[in-house]
């Protein structure tokens, strides 16, 4: 397994949020986590980057273990990447340098080599023109690209990627997603949460329901979307549907 | 056939304004300028007159304006002064060095770091508790009077050292309210790139901290400016001090309002630069925002 998180209880303050979380990924795997908003999807893929300490269980990575003391959390974290909805890119830098800066400082690649690369990558993604543009300057689904590719650069083990076309505006969602869709494709395990249940049941190995901080169900998206073995997630999608979002 | 009067070809009138409309309307235009130099000629003009016709002028105007004085009094004050620039240039090299550091103590994460965030907490809390001129005295006085070998006994040293410790407690304020004000997801973002906590302020946090708070910054380097002549009370002689002597040698107060002119030299360009700056700096911001 890539990915395993057993048990895993998160708290901030009196609430409760992740309350004994199973799941693992396998690799290669592309799995999706669905759920209400504040049902801890945020919070589960937070954890798993080691953004945030959990309170009990474990987390493994290959099979280690990296949630105990001792653990060189920022060496995990440069295995692992992360996307946020808000694509966070640094605003006081160029796209080209908000996608060298992990590789140089946290690696110590030289300028050159991590900027050649970061072309190579920008250009893939659609971005060539824009790597010497501020972020302010792009449009949010260009941001959104940047993020992915800056996530991408240190060559991750995996990919976590938390309701990464939401802040998006409609008509931008889409070249989001079929960057998404071309690496699955290519077989990078990726974690998603997502609102998207049409992109989810499309690209989805498997999908997982959360719901009071526990993974509910998990199964493949065609027999989860269509027949829930649980009210909540029934009911959940129910409420999607309504809600014209699958 | 009577036609309606707005179907006539003089009618376009109303689409060009008729010549003396369009005269009176540029009066209009040039009205409020002509009323803001009058009032002020009134105004100012009201205040001098009133200052001059009162009975005791003549003696102030020789004591405080007396041009000979004022000759007399000039060198020596800006000789003095020059310290006072030379003083006003240290203390801006050292209280940004001084004033980030504590700001990074104070902002480390973690409890292996609570000892380092305590020294930052009571350096600020004492140092912004002290009034500036008192922390002058007990250093200026106070550390050369112990007669430690290894500590430099000059006045100006202590004096100096007191301006850029207290300075730095506030700086490092300005600083510390520009880190909080960075979103915590840019922290996150650059962890998340495996950067250490040191390496994420200086390359993400600290660049956009500083951008946020350079108003505030060239705000406090104008009081510093003025905060030097403080360390005059150590017997310093910049201008304050040698227009001070002036003054006791000849009852004479023209060499004050000499020093107040080199000190209004330097800080109202400066505050018309930090003024244009700031205004700049908010246009530009709402503008990124648009
Ligand atoms: N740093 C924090 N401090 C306190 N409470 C937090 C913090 N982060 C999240 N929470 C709380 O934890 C709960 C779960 O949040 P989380 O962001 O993980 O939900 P989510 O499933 O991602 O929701 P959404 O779909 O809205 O993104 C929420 O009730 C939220 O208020
Ligand atoms: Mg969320």
């Amino acid at each position: 397994m890539k990915l395993e998180l057993d048990a895993v209880h998160k708290s901030y303050g009196d609430r409760r949020v992740l309350n004994g979380i199973d799941l693992a990924v396998d690799e290669h795997e592309v799995v999706c986590l669905i759920g209400p908003s504040g049902c801890g999807k945020s919070t589960l893929l937070r954890c798993a980057d080691l953004l945030d300490p959990i309170d009990a269980g474990e987390i493994r990575l290959d099979g280690d273990v990296i949630t105990e003391k001792g653990v060189d959390a920022n060496g995990i974290r440069r295995r692992i990447g992360i996307v946020f909805q808000s694509y966070n890119l640094f605003p006081h830098m160029t796209v080209l340098d908000n996608v060298t800066l992990g590789p140089r400082r946290a690696l110590g690649v030289d300028r050159d080599v991590a900027e050649e690369r970061a072309r190579e990558l920008l250009g893939r993604f659609g971005l060539g023109d824009h790597a010497d543009a501020y972020p302010n300057r792009i449009s949010g689904g260009q941001n959104q690209r940047a993020a992915i590719v800056r996530a991408l650069i240190g060559d991750p083990e995996i990919l976590l990627l938390d309701e990464v076309t939401s802040a998006l505006d409609p008509e931008l969602v889409g070249e989001v997603l079929s960057v998404i869709r071309d690496l699955a494709a290519g077989g990078m395990t990726m974690v998603l949460a997502t609102h998207e249940m049409g992109f989810a049941r499309d690209v989805a190995d498997r999908v997982c329901f959360l719901h009071e901080g526990r993974v509910l169900e998990t199964a493949a998206p065609a027999v989860l979307f269509s027949k829930p073995e649980h009210e909540r997630t029934a009911q959940f999608l129910a409420r999607v549907v309504e809600a014209g979002r699958l | 056939m009577a036609q309606p009067g707005w179907l006539r070809p003089d009618a376009r009138r109303l689409e060009s304004p008729h010549p003396l409309r369009k005269r009176f309307l540029n009066e209009e235009g040039a009205w409020p300028a002509v009323i803001a130099v009058v009032s002020t000629i009134v105004f100012f003009g009201g205040a001098a007159a009133l200052v001059v016709t009162s009975p005791n002028w003549p003696r102030v105007r020789d004591q405080f304006f007396n041009p000979d004085d004022f000759r007399d009094a000039a060198p020596d004050v800006l000789d003095g002064f020059w310290l006072n620039l030379q003083l006003f240039a240290w203390s801006m090299l050292l209280i940004p060095v001084v004033a980030l550091l504590v700001a990074v103590m104070r902002s480390l994460r973690g409890p292996a770091f609570f000892p380092i965030r305590l020294l930052a907490v009571i350096y600020t809390d004492i140092l912004r508790g002290i009034p500036l001129i008192l922390l002058v005295l007990l250093l200026g006085f106070g550390v050369p009077a112990l007669q430690i070998d290894l500590l430099p006994s000059s006045a100006t040293f202590w004096g100096l050292t007191a301006l850029t410790l207290s300075y730095s407690a506030y700086t490092a304020e300005i600083y510390r309210s520009g880190i909080d004000a960075v979103p915590e997801s840019q922290r996150s973002s650059a962890r998340a790139l495996g950067l250490t906590q040191w390496q994420a302020l200086r390359f993400a946090i600290l660049p956009q901290a500083v951008r946020n708070v350079v108003p505030a910054l060239m705000n406090t380097v104008v009081s510093l400016q003025k905060d030097v002549a403080l360390i005059s009370i150590l017997g310093i002689r910049e201008a304050v001090r040698e227009a001070q002597i002036y003054t006791s040698r000849t009852f004479n107060y023209t060499s004050y309002v000499v020093a107040t002119l080199l000190f209004l030299a330097i800080s109202i360009p400066l505050t018309r630069f930090v003024d244009w700056y700031t205004e700049r700096d908010r246009l530009a911001r709402s503008q990124a925002q648009a």
